[in-house]
């Protein structure tokens, strides 16, 4: 589903933020990707969601290769993409609803069949009775859950995930979590930025770890045997 | 028997063309109605802003009101417009007359009339204190005249034939007794052009204006347009809002300027109707009308969209990919 191929990306300023990067997830699975705050973990998911372009190698999405994406045409690809931002990014100006809703109204849904979508995906997070209030009155874990309900809406086939869980407690960020799993067991690829090693050591699932630049580990961790 | 039935997919994921567009016309409402309602929940900024809008309109559309009917003005004295031919001494009386009669029959003439020499020297001594001078002469020194009547009062036709009845061997000279009218005109035509780049500049300042407003409304959004892009929003859809905030700025901008303009109208109507009443004239002070409220209207409305695209699009540049 996600797919990088001896990808580098160099800044204009001549920082190497990724070093000939590798690995490739497949439709399902529910990968770490950590690493130290400059190791390239915001690289790379900026390369994913096409903010960045990789400077050489390829980065590749389904079958496509980003770098082939006009610009015009990466906001569509864009829809295909969940993305559950560190500090939430919700709007106060609007309700919970209208948070939700905003990435269906994006892709042109008729009122009707949105709000079909974004009470099913309010529903799923427990947040069906906070639909009318702003996201300002929230709680951190509420609002946090309200990012992925938008994220997850529009029925993403990848779900990226920047540090869900930073200033969560141990109990909302293991619900989180299983929000997560759920998601990847219907076939969405799951991707979660973190540096929390506590949240990875608790789950058997696959690591990626990044240092400066480079992959230094992919696998999973709780397993014998090799990498 | 046992009826085969085709496969039926989901049926709310087939959207025909009518939807897309009743969606797509919805969206657009609520965009409108909440540009609408941003742009009034801040109304003294707004206020200013439409202010400065309709000043840079009115003040143009005044000028070419001003013009107009300046213009409306000399058109109704050029109506009045005249030759005057001066027939050469050596041509007698009755030669003069055979004159106003050959010149009267023309097609493009009303009618003529004939000043002898006789009653040209009677009215110059009448309207003068000058007679005496003129008794100390051996001979009426004043020339007849023939007074041409167009039926053609526009200036052009007027000078146009001036020229031709200049030709004639009977005549000295022919003077169109419509110089100033024509100065005037001019004039107005000059004023025209100033008009004409007075609106242009103050055009481009409205353009800047309404560019600035929205960039300012654009960095007060400027989360929102991150999210919406990340999470897969067009540019037209990021444009979308702002668009409809150049649309009102324009909208409300050109009818404050036709408020002001009237309303300036109706201030200068009194002292207008008593000067045309003085001058027994028929003068009626022309107002606004629909074509160049219709002409304003498209101007500011075209200058709003395009200073709010631009804007927008600066921003977006700059945004570079997200």
């Amino acid at each position: 589903m996600i797919q990088f191929e001896k990808v580098n990306k160099r800044y204009e300023n001549g920082h190497d933020a990724l070093l000939n990067i590798n690995f490739e997830l497949q439709a399902g699975e529910l990968t770490f990707l950590t690493g130290h705050s400059g190791a390239g973990k915001s690289t790379l998911l900026k390369l994913i969601m096409m903010i960045e372009r990789p400077s050489s190698g390829r980065v590749l999405l389904g079958q496509k290769d980003v770098s082939k994406i006009s610009r015009a045409a990466i906001p569509y690809f864009r829809r295909r993409i969940g993305m559950v931002f560190q500090n939430h990014q919700l709007l106060f100006d609007r309700s919970v609803y209208d948070n939700v809703a905003l990435p269906l109204i994006i892709s042109g849904y008729r009122p009707r069949e949105a709000g079909r979508r974004v009470r099913a995906a309010l529903d799923k997070l427990g947040l069906l009775d906070k639909e009318t209030l702003n996201p300002i009155v929230l709680s951190g874990g509420e609002q946090q859950r309200v990012g992925i309900a938008r994220a997850v809406v529009n029925k993403p086939s990848i779900l990226i995930a920047d540090e869900p869980t930073g200033n969560l407690d141990p109990e909302l960020s293991a619900e989180i979590m299983d929000l997560f799993d759920q998601f990847s067991q219907v076939g969405v690829t799951v991707l979660i930025a973190t540096h929390d090693v506590s949240l990875i050591e608790r789950y058997d699932h696959r690591v990626i770890t990044l240092q400066g630049g480079q992959l230094i580990e992919d696998g999973y961790r709780n397993q014998e045997g090799p990498l | 028997m046992s009826v085969k039935q085709t496969p039926r997919g989901a049926t709310t994921s087939t959207v025909t063309f009518k939807q897309r567009f009743n969606n797509y016309r919805d969206h657009h409402r609520a965009i409108a109605k909440d540009s609408l309602q941003r742009l009034l929940a801040t109304p003294i900024p707004t206020l200013m802003t439409v202010l400065v809008i309709a000043i840079s309109l009115s003040l143009p559309a005044g000028l070419y009101l001003f013009l107009k009917n300046i213009q409306s003005i000399s058109g109704q004295w050029g109506g009045q417009a005249q030759v005057s031919l001066f027939v050469r001494p050596q041509v007698n009386s009755e030669q003069a007359q055979q004159l106003a009669k050959f010149v009267g029959e023309r097609a493009d003439v009303s009618h003529t009339k004939f000043i002898s020499r006789e009653e040209a020297l009677a009215e110059f001594k009448a309207q003068t204190e000058l007679g005496d001078l003129l008794a100390g002469l051996d001979e009426n020194p004043l020339p007849a005249v023939v007074v041409v009547y167009p039926k053609n009062t526009d200036l052009a036709a007027v000078e146009l034939l001036r020229a031709e009845l200049a030709k004639l061997g009977a005549v000295e000279f022919a003077q169109m007794d419509a110089q100033w009218v024509q100065r005037l005109q001019a004039m107005v035509a000059l004023g025209e052009h100033l008009v004409l780049a007075l609106s242009l500049g103050l055009a481009f300042a409205v353009l800047l204006v309404i560019i600035n407003t929205v960039r300012l409304s654009i960095e007060a959004r400027r989360d929102e347009i991150v999210i919406v892009k990340l999470v897969g929003g067009t540019d037209a859809f990021v444009r979308r809002p702002f668009m409809y905030t150049g649309l009102w700025y324009g909208l409300a901008g050109c009818i404050a300027a036709f408020v002001i303009v009237e309303a300036l109208l109706l201030w200068v109507r009194g002292p207008v109707k008593l000067l045309s009443e003085l001058y027994a004239s028929e003068f009626k002070l022309q107002g606004l009308g629909f074509d160049l409220f219709g002409l304003m209207l498209l101007g500011s409305v075209t200058v709003g969209l395009v200073g709010a695209h631009l804007a927008v699009g600066f921003h977006l540049r700059k945004q570079n990919n997200v």
